[in-house]
Formats: C-alpha cells, sequence, structure tokens
C-alpha cells in the first residue's frame, strides 16, 4: 500500500487528470460513516442507557457499542483506496475480506452522485459507478463512498467524458500540466425541471402509506428487541373483540395521515428536481432535499422510456417516467427519469430524452384478443374465491364477507388490465402495455431486443394466446407483451428483428405435427 | 435431445415426490393414532407423483427440440406451460455446460447460453455428453468470429 498519500488532498486544486496515484475515501468520512450508519444504533443505545438505574454495565456496553462503531468506520477508511488510471478505476477495500474491483472506463455507463444529510452536513458526496453488467442483489457495483462534492462533480464529468472521448478516436489527450478546470463545461439543456403544480400528484401516488409502513417496520423492530409485541397484541385484541367501526377508524385515519405525509415526502424525494442533456453525451437527473441525488446516464446506452402510472396517478391524468437503461440498479429509484406530473410533461420528457419527433408510449396500440380478457379476470378473481373459501373454512364467521367485498374490484382491475394490454411497432421501437395497479408503457429500441421468451402456459394454448417477452440487456431485462394472439405475436417479434425468428417459424407452424428433432 | 432424457427426468421426479412422501409415511408409521387428514394428503401425494412421474417426462419430451444455425440458438421446453427461447448469436455472452449427478450417471449434459440479460439464459437440457462438447466447440467458435459487446 502506498502509505504517501499527499497530505490536504482533497482541497488540492493542481490535480492533475488522469489520476494514477491511490488516494483515500475523504478522512471527515470517519465522522459521516458513523453518523449515517450509528442513526440505526442509536435508539438501542439510548435503551440500553436509561432504561436501568445506571448501572455500571449499562454505560460499559454502550461504550463499547460506540467505540465498535468508531473503530469500524476507521478500518473501513483505512484498508479503502482508490485510483483512476487511463484504463480504468480501481477500488480496494475490505478489512478482513479484502476486495479488489476494478472497472474499464470505456464499460461506464452510469454515474450516481448521492449525498446523505450526514454526507451533505460535511460536503462530501458518494460515487457509484454502473457498467453495462446487470445488477445482482447483494452487490453494489463500484461505490468511493465518499469524497469531496468537487472531486465527485470532477469524477462524474471525467469517467462520463472518457467514455466519448475514446469513441472520438482521441484517447489520453490530457497533458499532465492541464487545469481540471477545463473539463468542467457547464453548459447543459434543461429538458424538465420541478414545476410545484406536480404537488397534486403526491397524495395519488400513494407514497406517503409506503412510508407509513417502513417507519412502522423499523418501529417494530425495535419493539421486538424490547420485547413487545404490539402487532400481535392487537391482532389477538382484535380477534377477541370484533368491531367494524374501529376498524374503519382505524383504515381511514391511516388514509388522512398518509395523504398528509406524502406531500412533505414528495419535497423530501424530488425538491430541486432537474433532468439535463449535458454536453457529454449523458442525460442527468438531479433531485433531493435532505439526500440529493444526481444520476447520470449515458446516452447511448439508453434503451427506451417506461412510462408508469400507478392507478390514482392514472385517474389524475398523472404518470412519471423511468428510464430503461443498462448500468443501473433499481434501487432507490435510480432509474427515475420523471416524478410523478402531469400525463403530457411525461411524454414530452419521453420526446426529448429518446430525441424522436412525437413519443413512441402514445402510438395507437394493437388490442389483443377477447381471449385476453377471460384470462385476465380469471386470474385477478380467482384468488380471492380460493380465500373467500378458505377464510369461510378456517377462520371466524366475519372473516369471509371482506375478500367477497373485495371481488367486484378485483373483476374491475381485470378488466382495466385488459383493457391495458396493448403493443405497437414502429421503425424504431417497440411499444408495448401492461398491467392496470401501475400501468406501465414501455418503448424498447428495436435494436435493443437480444432475444425472445415466447411462452404458452396451458390454458394460453387452448385460447390460442401467447406471451412475448423481449429480453434485453437495459432495464428489467425482459419486457412482456402479455396475451397476444399467436399469429399475431409471432408477426411482432418477426417483424420487430427480422431475420432473428424467421428460420424457426417454419418449424414452429409444424411442431405439432411432425416429429422432427435433434438427436 | 437424447432419449436417455426421458429417463433422467422420470428420476428426478420420482426423488422430487420420494423427498414428499417419506417424512410422510414416517410420521405416519410412528404416530399412535394418525387422523384421517394425514393419511388422505399422503393417498394424495402418492397418486398425484405417480401420475406425474408416468406421464410428464414423455410428454417434456415430445414438447423439446433445440436448433443452432450459424445466427441463432433456440430451444422449445416445458410440458403444460410451453417456452420458446431465442437467442442470437451475436449477443451471446457465455456458454456452459452443467452435469448434475444423475446427467453424469446418464452421460448427459446441459448447455446454458447467456446473453446481456438477466432474464434470458437459453438452457438446452439433456443433450448427450459427445454432442454438448460438440456444441459449445461450435458455438464458441461461431461467437468469437462475431465483432461487438453484445449488449
Amino acid at each position: 500500500m502506498p502509505t504517501e498519500v499527499p497530505s490536504g488532498l482533497p482541497a488540492a486544486p493542481e490535480f492533475t487528470e488522469p489520476l494514477a496515484e491511490w488516494h483515500r475515501l475523504h478522512v471527515r468520512m470517519l465522522v459521516v460513516r458513523p453518523l449515517n450508519e450509528g442513526i440505526a444504533m442509536l435508539v438501542p443505545i439510548l435503551v440500553l442507557l436509561f432504561t436501568g438505574n445506571g448501572e455500571k454495565w449499562r454505560l460499559f456496553a454502550s461504550g463499547v457499542t460506540v467505540a465498535v462503531i468508531l473503530a469500524f468506520s476507521y478500518f473501513i477508511w483505512r484498508t479503502t483506496k482508490y485510483r483512476i488510471t487511463d484504463d480504468q478505476v480501481e477500488l480496494h477495500t475490505g478489512l478482513l475480506t479484502r476486495k479488489q474491483l476494478a472497472v474499464p472506463r470505456d464499460r461506464i455507463r452510469t454515474v450516481d452522485l448521492t449525498s446523505k444529510p450526514g454526507h451533505r452536513v460535511f460536503g462530501l458526496s458518494a460515487v457509484r459507478i454502473g457498467t453495462g453488467q446487470q445488477d445482482t442483489p447483494g452487490t453494489d457495483g463500484l461505490t468511493l463512498d465518499a469524497v469531496t462534492q468537487e472531486e465527485a462533480e470532477r469524477l462524474r464529468v471525467l469517467l462520463l467524458q472518457k467514455a466519448v472521448t475514446h469513441k472520438a478516436g482521441a484517447p489520453g489527450t490530457a497533458s499532465p500540466g492541464e487545469p481540471h478546470a477545463e473539463v468542467a463545461v457547464p453548459e447543459s439543456e434543461v429538458i424538465s425541471q420541478l414545476d410545484l403544480k406536480w404537488l397534486k400528484f403526491a397524495p395519488l401516488s400513494l407514497s406517503g402509506l409506503v412510508a407509513i409502513g417502513a417507519v412502522f417496520g423499523v418501529l417494530s423492530n425495535y419493539a421486538d428487541d424490547l420485547g413487545l409485541h404490539p402487532v400481535q397484541d392487537l391482532w389477538e385484541w382484535l380477534f377477541e373483540h370484533p368491531s367494524f367501526t374501529l376498524l374503519g377508524a382505524f383504515v381511514i385515519a391511516l388514509v388522512v395521515l398518509g395523504l398528509v405525509l406524502s406531500v412533505p415526502l414528495y419535497i423530501l424525494q424530488f425538491w430541486n428536481y432537474r433532468l439535463t442533456r449535458e454536453p457529454d453525451g449523458t442525460l442527468r437527473v438531479q433531485r433531493g432535499l435532505l439526500t440529493t441525488r444526481s444520476v447520470s446516464v449515458e446516452e447511448q446506452r439508453l434503451r427506451g422510456v417506461d412510462i408508469q402510472e400507478p392507478l390514482l396517478v392514472r385517474a389524475g391524468r398523472g404518470a412519471k417516467a423511468v428510464a430503461v437503461t443498462t448500468g443501473l440498479g433499481s434501487k432507490g429509484e435510480s432509474n427515475l427519469l420523471l416524478p410523478p406530473a402531469p400525463l403530457s410533461v411525461a411524454h414530452q420528457v419521453s420526446r426529448d430524452v429518446l430525441k424522436v419527433e412525437d413519443d413512441p408510449t402514445t402510438r395507437k396500440l394493437r388490442k389483443h384478443p377477447f381471449a385476453a380478457l377471460r384470462r385476465s379476470l380469471i386470474r385477478h378473481v380467482v384468488p380471492w374465491v380460493v380465500i373467500t373459501v378458505g377464510l369461510a373454512i378456517w377462520a371466524p364467521s366475519w372473516a369471509w364477507p371482506i375478500p367477497v367485498a373485495i371481488i367486484p374490484f378485483a373483476a374491475l382491475v381485470g378488466w382495466d388490465n385488459y383493457r391495458s394490454l396493448g403493443h405497437a411497432l414502429d421503425d424504431r421501437y417497440l411499444v408495448t402495455r401492461n398491467n392496470s395497479l401501475v400501468r406501465s408503457t414501455v418503448a424498447l429500441q428495436r435494436t435493443g431486443i437480444i432475444g425472445w421468451r415466447i411462452r404458452r402456459s396451458f390454458f394460453q394454448r387452448r385460447s390460442g394466446l401467447m406471451t412475448i417477452g423481449a429480453t434485453t440487456a437495459a432495464g428489467a431485462g425482459v419486457y412482456h407483451v402479455t396475451d397476444v394472439g399467436e399469429s399475431d405475436g409471432l408477426a411482432l417479434a418477426d417483424a420487430a428483428v427480422p431475420d432473428l425468428l424467421r428460420p424457426f417459424l417454419i418449424d414452429t407452424s409444424t411442431v405439432e405435427g411432425q416429429a422432427e428433432r435433434n438427436v | 435431445m437424447s432419449p436417455k432424457s426421458v429417463l433422467l427426468w422420470t428420476m428426478q421426479a420420482a426423488v422430487f415426490w420420494l423427498v414428499l412422501f417419506i417424512p410422510q409415511l414416517i410420521v405416519f408409521l410412528l404416530v399412535s393414532s394418525p387422523p384421517t387428514w394425514e393419511l388422505a394428503l399422503m393417498v394424495a401425494t402418492l397418486v398425484v407423483g405417480l401420475v406425474h412421474t408416468a406421464v410428464e417426462p414423455s410428454w417434456r419430451y415430445r414438447v423439446h427440440r433445440w436448433e443452432t444455425t450459424p445466427d441463432a440458438v433456440y430451444t422449445l421446453s416445458g410440458w403444460l406451460n410451453q417456452e420458446w427461447r431465442v437467442a442470437p448469436v451475436s449477443r451471446i455472452q457465455t456458454i456452459d455446460t452443467k452435469r448434475g449427478p444423475f446427467q453424469q450417471l446418464l452421460g448427459l449434459a446441459t448447455v446454458t447460453v447467456t446473453t446481456a440479460s438477466a432474464a434470458g439464459p437459453v438452457e438446452i437440457e439433456g443433450l448427450d455428453h459427445e454432442v454438448a462438447q460438440q456444441l459449445v466447440v461450435e458455438l464458441t467458435n461461431t461467437t468469437q468470429a462475431t465483432p461487438g459487446d453484445a449488449t
């Protein structure tokens, strides 16, 4: 390990590009990491300290906990170093398990800067570098947590610009003495930014309820630690004294609280939202009030746009837009292009992002056969019927009418789900629409399709339907055209990627009768 | 597809149902007065297991197909639910062979072709070991001849 790291490293403006020597993460992380991660430990420590009568072991245990957290963050800082060479970004980290990560710079597709409140107080920012590889759960790509905000900004420009200059065929043009100020080109074209009128979509997005759920989860965790089981107690109590007024009041209180909370949450997440096209060929989303995020996506790697309309937001003629791209995890909505906003804005964003005349997701979609409606209804209603029967047999007698009351709504959702289904094809995009509760209209670049998964379940075969999955390296990995008619679907797949399916289509028409097989 | 794959699937199905059935049998024999639902469950497991083991492998064998051309790899698999998978050779990332214990016993192998999509591996099950080897070499050669990073 080259221990001779220059002192005062983050402030040094005379740094040359590219950085070839090893760098530490910023020393302020010694404080910030305990702040960000220690908050989770704060409650147990306080409980430990103040529940007893000041016995010595309680003080001792709290002290040890704090010391362990501090030592842990020191060792992380001490053992983590990174450098950026001409070809790759390298990160060495880990105390017991040494990890050495290297990412070739021409494979960098996205750069994600995140500053949690703890980071922001100390002027730091975490840099996450994404490549074309699909995120597997548990791995986090290559993350530098954290460097100064100026350094992060510089890295963002440097890492993504390199990808462009490589393509232009001018690598390594940086001379050693070149000041890095030249790298930061400030001009960028604003595609969209936050309009306070969009706040009306906050209550519709149900984010408040989700937040209540999350807080509730955390709290009940602590309660469990303290040996309390409020949920269980509540359930048992409810079983003994079933009361619909109480239940109703509880639900109403929950909904009201969710509505009230959703507005500050929207502000918290999307304050200062700006979607820009940077001069280095990247799209950049900035947002956040306390935790700020800046996600940059290499434009060339954008494979399409997904317009998502959660049921209530759709009722208010709103939508949000999500990027279909490689190199972004879905974690923390890093692929978000537009928060819940009017539908027209979503289409405008989609149009500008894809650089097309009119948004492909506004194409007139071809409807799917009537048999798809039957399947959709069955799929949505049958589970509730099963639950009803199950409750009628095994639960107290007041329970089974609840799912019965839900069945009409389930049928409506099934019907709406069928109405959503549709697909279209133009000269560049495959457009497909799915689902009802979160209706999603995806425009996927036809050149981004890297294979097909065509599925026919037993019931689908009986009604002449199939579900066509277009696999892609970007986004969810596969996008479905659900319950399309067989000939229609195969024609679509054949037209979307010419010559891929054709050699096999002759087979498929005869496949039922002929025993032509490879042995 | 090797005809031996019928045997392979039969063995796999038999093992699956035995794993479900034997613990029930043990409980049934050890408990002094077993309730009737336990007997019913055991009989149901036995009947469904026997039918499934008898029917599924040959049905599956009738459905399964695979084919490679210089441009693409293609499979059809399943029995009740059937699925076609197509991956263009130009988008192939890795080609693996895999042999489970039963497959080794029968001299079979599975070739898995992955693309850059997390959702799109194409698995060719139940190939004769030599055919699998040959296929891997063939695919590797055509893949190497294709330029680009296959995303």
